[in-house]
């Protein structure tokens, strides 16, 4: 017990600041309930699935800057697709933008893998390519979503088996978060495939050297990402209704929140509990300062400040226990 | 391109010969481009374009000094476009109320101060640059808008000299060769020669190593990215005195470009190798490609698509060719 609660230390402060952040919320605005937690869910959905895709790429070792691009990309693939169409059209469409994120995933991944080119100018490079490809799709917002998937971001979920109570309080965003990164990411981790991410991001010569498939493993970690990139640029159109070629902020985001979550960047250490955690704690700042009625550009002051001094505060942190 | 279908012996002997004076490949690239550039529009080749493209490339240039620095230690300054956009914005709104040298002397103290933070992050903290950068550059931002709707009434006033040096020709010449061939001299002198510079290249060969040969790596990097905003502060007021118009997004688009200047200029994200003389090329590639893609009349969606491939294969042929193996 004593060495689960060790090793999961940083998972499990997060865990309590969230819940402190929430209590804090309360205390601020005693009207806060069920809605207002639906609200966060919704608005920290995208920046939680990016920041998911993130996570696997810098625990097997590397980052992608282009993953608010593939978002947009996958935004307005799927308002395109799905305006005017009927709720079968709408399925196929969504397992297209999947699809369409697993590939660009898989681009980005053999790009670096084939070229040698290190993968922060591979990933930056791609950045314009699919901010390209996003504004020639569609160049303006538009396009829809059908109205079942507009319809699974909001409200609570009704579980079978629990008291209508609770499952109020139970935001639809969060199950949906929870329910897509349980079926992708929990089969990978247990697989292979898991052991392999984290070998090449610990040491990729001695993961080559212990038959490893690096390339490969690299480019698996590039398609996981594209298809979580998918899925929050699914999400932006699902609680908004249009697709958005300009990619919004959730590069510096994501990348914040991965390291707030205890992915060591340099790949090898770190889970993604930990970054989603970091992704709602972020929101929930972000929240209280609105609710205080803080004007939106001393909050975005105070959050980066947060983001920052949080940042440095893990550092100082690693290297301390380093040195130990 | 003619020497890809050679014999391989001779491919190898090229790429030696280019991993020797990696700014040979890069110069034969930027004739190339403005041949193509040549062939597409025989009218634009003349010495007005050439002095508007240099003097489009400086500030790109300068920006891009700061990435080769920071790189040439393994790191990465994301926030010089913000440092940039901020002294401009405020160099132009700050000259009514108090004049023009306190307006500067201020706008450059906040370039510092952007640079001391993230030197401390990075010296002291250990926080990776390129989070660093992206945070203060993040907090920057906010900072600049509260900052403006203090002073939206106050109105603009861009001095002369910023204008002469953006915008002026002299000869022919763009004035504002006036600031960066000085400038130019001064960073590869102190890249090659200074001490500095050897540490900075010592630091990103090995950073254990230097600490272990006596070098103290946090001064270097506090040093390091205070220089790399004040040299972005500095830019920001040449780029202001060139659009003429003072906004909050001024110099923003130049961020990632600058970055790519430097790795098109075959210096190494990793650190300690690489130099300015290839940046400046690089650089000067981008505004060549940049013209040509306006040329080309292809919709803002193809345009960004391009440069982005071009970006990768022009790094992917340099580290195939300066690749001893």
């Amino acid at each position: 017990m004593r060495r689960w609660i060790e090793a999961n230390a940083w998972t499990l402060g997060l865990a309590v600041l969230l819940a402190v952040l929430l209590l804090a919320t309360k205390v601020i605005q005693p009207g806060f309930g069920a809605t207002g937690l639906d609200s966060l869910a919704r608005a920290a959905l995208p920046f939680a699935l990016a920041t998911v895709g993130m996570a696997v790429v810098v625990i097997a070792g590397g980052i992608d800057l282009s993953v608010a691009a593939m978002m947009a990309v996958a935004s307005v693939t799927g308002a395109v697709l799905m305006a005017g169409a009927g709720d079968g059209q709408a399925l196929l469409a969504v397992i297209a933008v999947l699809a369409l994120g697993i590939a660009m995933g898989t681009v980005n991944g053999v790009l670096i893998v084939v070229t040698r080119v290190p993968d922060i100018v591979v990933t930056l490079a791609m950045l314009f390519v699919w901010q390209g490809v996003a504004l020639l799709i569609l160049n303006a917002p538009g396009g829809g979503a059908a109205p079942w998937l507009r319809a699974m971001s909001a409200g609570g979920v009704a579980l079978p088996g629990l008291p209508q109570g609770l499952t109020d309080w139970l935001p639809r965003g969060v199950v949906f978060l929870a329910v897509v990164t349980a079926l992708i990411w929990v089969p990978i981790r247990r697989s292979k495939l898991g052991l392999r991410l984290y070998a090449i991001g610990s040491d990729p010569l001695a993961a080559f050297r212990s038959g490893v498939p690096v390339g490969q493993t690299r480019i698996a970690a590039y398609a996981i990402c594209g298809l979580f990139a998918a899925l929050g640029g699914l999400s932006v159109t699902m609680s908004t209704g249009i697709g958005e070629p300009i990619p919004g902020p959730y590069l510096l985001a994501s990348v914040a929140a991965v390291v707030l979550g205890g992915v060591v960047l340099g790949g090898g250490r770190g889970g993604i509990l930990g970054p989603i955690l970091a992704v709602f704690i972020l929101r929930t700042v972000r929240m209280d300062l609105t609710m205080l009625s803080v004007d939106p550009n001393v909050a975005a002051i105070i959050e980066g400040t947060i983001m920052v001094a949080v940042v440095m505060f893990g550092a100082i942190l690693a290297t301390r226990g380093r040195k130990a | 391109m003619t020497a890809m279908t050679e014999a391989p012996s001779a491919l190898t002997r090229l790429g030696r010969l280019m991993a020797d004076n990696p700014l040979l490949p890069l110069t034969l690239l930027l004739f190339l481009l403005i041949g193509v550039l040549a062939v597409m529009n025989p009218a634009i080749l003349s010495l007005f374009w050439a002095g508007n493209t240099i003097k489009i490339a400086i500030p790109l240039a300068m920006l891009a000094a700061c990435q080769t620095l920071t790189m040439l230690t393994g790191g990465i300054d994301l926030s010089v476009g913000t440092v940039a956009t901020i002294t401009a914005f405020m160099t132009a709104t700050l000259a009514p109320l108090t004049g023009v040298p306190p307006a500067i002397a201020v706008a450059l103290a906040c370039a510092v101060l952007v640079g001391l933070v993230n030197g401390f992050g990075v010296a002291i903290c250990r926080v990776h640059p390129l989070i660093m950068t992206l945070g203060t550059a993040l907090i920057a931002t906010g900072c600049l808008l509260v900052y403006q709707r203090y002073v939206i009434a106050t109105g603009v006033l861009i001095p002369d000299f910023l204008i002469w040096l953006g915008t002026g020709r002299s000869l022919g010449l763009p004035n504002s060769l006036a600031l960066f061939v000085p400038f130019a001299i001064l960073i590869i002198w102190a890249q090659r020669r200074s001490g500095f510079g050897r540490l900075l290249y010592a630091i990103g060969a090995n950073e254990e190593a230097a600490r272990l040969s006596g070098v103290r790596v946090w001064q270097v990097h506090l040093t390091l990215y205070t220089l790399s905003s004040l040299i972005a502060g500095v830019t920001g007021m040449l780029y202001l005195g060139q659009i003429k118009t003072a906004s909050l997004s001024l110099a923003l688009p130049l961020d990632l470009p600058s970055v790519a200047a430097a790795v098109i200029g075959g210096t190494s994200i990793f650190g300690g190798r690489g130099g300015y003389g290839g940046t400046i090329l690089g650089a000067l590639i981008l505004t060549v490609l940049t013209t040509m893609l306006t040329l080309l009349q292809i919709p803002e969606g193809g345009r960004r698509i391009l440069f982005g491939l071009i970006i990768l294969a022009v790094t992917a042929l340099f580290i195939r060719l300066t690749e001893r193996s």
